[in-house]
C-alpha cells in the first residue's frame, strides 16, 4: 500500500506549522494566481455533489411510509408532512420486508459488540510485532516483513472459504458467533496495522530505547514502559480507522455472522434492493447506521488524516 | 398473516415485531461478552509479556521475542496464507454435495477438475461479463477519484475555509459502502415510471425537460453509474492524501517559477505533478486494491442485475448463496491474478526504501 519510512505522526503537523510561517507577501501574490474563477467554480461544483446526497437521504429519511414512494420530499416539505416517526419506528418497531421484521435497534448493539473488540484485539498484536520487526533483529526478520507487507494486498475473498471452515461447526464453532467475527476481523486487519505501527515504532529515537536497554530493561518493560505511551497518537489513529472500517464492514459480517451478530450494514444492504411499500424505512435505517462513524470522524478528524498519511505518503 | 393483508393493509396498521421480552437482557449480555473478551485478552497479553520477561538467562530474549511476534504470524498463517492457498487448490477442483445413494446424507466429495473452473469462467458470458465489469472498475475508480481529488485540492489549495471545504468532500470515508450505496441507489438514481420523480437527478432532469432516466437499468452505462458510488467515497481520500503531498512542495520553486512568468497551469504541470508523483502512484494503487474488492456497492444496489455484477459479488454468491465453492474460488484467484503486479511494484519499492535507510 505504501512505501512511508517517515515518522507517520509528527509529519502533517510540522508541514501544517511550516506552511503557515512562509505566509510571505510573496506567496500571496503566487496564491492569487493560482485560484482563477473556474476553478473556484469547479471546487463549488465538487463541494456541493459531495454534500447534497448526505443531506438528499436525510430529507428522505422525513417522509412518511404513504407518501414515499409518489413524492419527493420537497413536495411533502412544501405540505409541511416530515416527521422524525420513521427513526422511531425503525429502531424500536420493525425493520424489514414485513411488519413482523425484528427492529434495527439490535443491529446498532451489534454493531457496536462486533467493533470494539474488532478494534483492540488487531492493534494490541500489531503493535508487539510491529515493536519486535522495528527493534529486535533476528534471522528471517526482513522477510516476515515484506511478507506482511505484501499480503496487505491480497483480496479477502481468496481467505473466506477456507477461514470459514476453520471457525465453522467442525473445527472451532465460532462462525455464526461474536468470536468468529472478531477474529476474522482481526485477521484481516493485522497486516494494515503491523505496517503502520511499524513506520511508526521504527522512528522512534535510538537513544531512547538504548538508554533503556543499557539500564537493563528488558524488552517487554521497553514495550510496556516506552514503546506503548510512545505510540499512543498513531495508535489513536489506527483505532479510528479500523473502527470506521469494521462499523461499515458488511462482506466479513455476512461471511462469519448470523441474525445474531449482523451490524447494521446487513440488513439495510438486503432491504436497499427491495422497492416494495418497506422502500421507505431504508434511507432512515442508513442515516442511523452513519450517526455514528461521522461522530467519530467530524470529532478525531485529525488523528483519522494522520493514519491515512501515515500509510500512504512517501517520504 | 397473507401476502394480500399485508399489501391491503399498508405498513402502519398491522402491529409491528417490535423489541422481544428479553431484548435487553441478551443485548446486556453481548455487551458483557465483549467487555469481557477484551478484558481477559490484555491480561492474557500482560501475564504472557512478563510471564517470559521471568524466565531467567539467556532465552529470555528469545521467548520473548517469540510471544511478540507469534500471535501474529500465527493468525496470518492460519487466516490468511493457508486459507490462500487452500482457495487456490479449491479452484483446481469440482465440489459436489449430493445425497449418499444407501443413507441419504448429504456428503461433499472434492475431485480433481484441472482448468475446468477457469475454462467455466472465461467462458461463461455472464460470468465473463463480470470479469469484464471488474475491469472497468478497475481502471475509472482509482483514475476518477485521483483525478477528482487532486484537482479540488489544488482549487482549494490555501483558499479561505480550506479545511471545511476538505471536510465536506472527505466525509462520505466515514460513511459505509452500504450507506453510499442507500444515497445513490434509492434516491439520487432513483426512477420511477409513472408520476412525479422522486429521484434527485430525475427530478433535476425533469425541471429541465428531459426525460427520466432509468440509471441502473442502462446496460452498460450502470456499471458507471455504480462506479460513481465509490469514486464519490475515494475522492476525499485522494483529496487528503494528495493535499498534503502538494503542501510539501517547497513553496520557493513556485514563487520562482512564478516569477520567472510561469501561469497556474504550467506550475501545475512541471512543478506540482512531478513533485508529487511517488504519492500519486500511491493513491492509485490504494484505490485500485480498494476497487477491486468492494462487493457491497454492487450487492446493495443491483445484485448483480442488468449485467452490472462484479467478481467480488459473483465470488460471494456463488460461494455462501449457491454452494458453487470451487467455481467461486477461481473468481476469487482471478481476482489476486488482477493485484499481483501491484504486489510486485509495492514490495520492489519496498525493498528500495529499506536499502537506502
Amino acid at each position: 500500500m505504501s512505501t512511508s519510512m517517515q515518522p507517520p505522526v509528527q509529519q502533517p503537523l510540522k508541514e501544517g506549522k511550516d506552511r503557515a510561517g512562509k505566509a510571505t507577501s510573496r506567496s500571496k501574490k503566487a496564491k492569487e494566481n493560482l485560484t482563477s474563477p473556474w476553478a473556484t467554480a469547479a471546487a463549488i461544483v465538487i463541494a456541493m455533489v459531495w454534500t447534497i446526497p448526505t443531506i438528499a437521504l436525510f430529507m428522505n429519511a422525513l417522509i412518511p411510509g404513504d407518501r414515499y414512494r409518489t413524492d419527493p420530499w420537497w413536495s411533502v416539505m412544501a405540505d409541511g408532512e416530515l416527521t422524525f416517526e420513521n427513526f422511531n419506528y425503525v429502531l424500536f418497531d420493525s425493520f424489514g420486508d414485513s411488519a413482523s421484521s425484528p427492529p434495527l435497534l439490535a443491529n446498532v448493539m451489534n454493531s457496536i459488540v462486533v467493533t470494539v473488540p474488532s478494534v483492540v484485539f488487531p492493534v494490541v498484536l500489531a503493535l508487539m510485532a510491529a515493536y519486535a520487526f522495528a527493534w529486535i533483529p533476528f534471522r528471517g526478520s526482513n522477510f516476515l516483513f515484506v511478507l506482511i507487507f505484501a499480503l496487505q494486498v491480497v483480496p479477502l475473498q481468496l481467505a473466506l472459504i477456507p477461514l470459514l471452515r476453520i471457525l465453522g461447526p467442525e473445527n472451532l464453532g465460532l462462525a455464526g458467533e461474536f468470536g468468529g467475527v472478531w477474529i476474522a476481523h482481526t485477521i484481516f486487519a493485522l497486516p494494515l496495522c503491523v505496517f503502520l505501527l511499524h513506520n511508526f515504532v521504527s522512528h522512534i529515537p535510538r537513544e531512547v530505547l538504548e538508554a533503556a536497554r543499557v539500564d537493563g530493561a528488558s524488552h517487554t518493560q521497553v514495550f510496556f514502559r516506552i514503546i506503548i505511551p510512545l505510540s499512543l497518537p498513531a495508535i489513536a489513529s489506527i483505532a479510528i480507522f479500523q473502527f470506521l472500517w469494521v462499523w461499515n464492514d458488511l462482506l466479513v459480517s455476512a461471511v462469519f455472522g448470523s441474525n445474531s451478530t449482523y451490524p447494521l450494514t446487513y440488513p439495510i444492504s438486503n432491504l436497499a434492493g427491495d422497492y416494495g411499500q418497506y422502500a421507505y424505512l431504508v434511507p432512515p435505517a442508513a442515516f442511523i447506521s452513519m450517526i455514528i462513524p461521522l461522530i467519530v470522524f467530524f470529532s478525531l478528524q485529525r488523528y483519522f488524516v494522520r493514519g491515512l498519511l501515515a500509510g500512504s505518503t512517501k517520504g | 398473516m397473507t401476502s394480500t393483508e399485508v399489501l391491503l393493509s399498508g405498513p402502519r396498521i398491522l402491529p409491528a415485531a417490535g423489541l422481544d421480552g428479553d431484548f435487553w437482557a441478551t443485548q446486556s449480555e453481548n455487551l458483557l461478552f465483549g467487555a469481557v473478551a477484551i478484558v481477559v485478552f490484555l491480561i492474557i497479553v500482560v501475564l504472557v509479556m512478563y510471564g517470559a520477561d521471568l524466565i531467567k538467562g539467556r532465552f529470555r530474549e528469545k521467548i520473548t521475542l517469540v510471544v511478540l511476534i507469534a500471535p501474529v504470524l500465527f493468525l496470518l498463517g492460519v487466516g490468511l496464507i493457508w486459507p490462500a492457498l487452500d482457495t487456490t487448490w479449491l479452484s483446481f477442483n469440482t465440489v459436489t454435495d449430493a445425497p449418499d445413494p444407501d443413507t441419504g446424507i448429504y456428503t461433499t466429495s472434492m475431485q480433481f477438475a484441472g482448468l475446468d473452473n477457469y475454462r467455466f469462467a472465461l467462458s461463461d458470458s455472464s460470468t465473463l461479463r463480470t470479469i469484464l465489469n471488474t475491469f472497468v472498475w478497475m481502471i475509472l475508480v482509482p483514475l476518477l477519484s485521483t483525478g477528482f481529488g487532486l484537482a479540488y485540492a489544488v482549487f482549494i489549495d490555501k483558499a479561505k475555509g480550506e479545511k471545511v471545504l476538505k471536510s465536506l468532500v472527505f466525509m462520505p470515508m466515514a460513511i459505509s459502502l452500504v450507506g453510499a450505496s442507500v444515497i445513490w441507489g434509492n434516491i439520487m438514481y432513483d426512477y420511477q415510471q409513472v408520476g412525479e420523480q422522486t429521484g434527485m437527478l430525475n427530478a433535476l432532469r425533469s425541471l429541465v425537460g428531459l426525460d427520466p432516466y432509468n440509471f441502473l437499468a442502462d446496460d452498460p452505462l450502470n456499471t458507471f453509474w455504480l462506479i460513481i458510488i465509490l469514486v464519490w467515497i475515494q475522492t476525499g481520500f485522494a483529496m487528503v492524501i494528495l493535499s498534503a503531498a502538494i503542501k510539501g512542495v517547497p513553496a520557493e520553486l513556485n514563487e520562482a517559477a512564478s516569477l520567472d512568468g510561469a501561469n497556474a497551469w504550467q506550475r501545475f504541470r512541471s512543478i506540482t505533478i512531478p513533485s508529487i508523483r511517488s504519492t500519486i502512484v500511491v493513491v492509485l494503487t490504494t484505490i485500485t486494491i480498494m476497487a477491486l474488492k468492494v462487493y457491497d456497492i454492487v450487492r446493495t444496489v443491483t445484485q448483480g442485475r442488468n449485467s452490472t455484477d462484479i467478481v467480488a459479488n459473483r465470488m460471494y454468491v456463488l460461494s455462501f448463496v449457491e454452494g458453487r465453492e470451487s467455481l467461486g474460488a477461481a473468481l476469487a484467484v482471478i481476482l489476486f491474478v488482477f493485484v499481483v503486479p501491484i504486489v510486485i511494484y509495492n514490495v520492489r519499492s519496498l525493498n528500495k526504501v529499506k536499502e537506502t535507510r
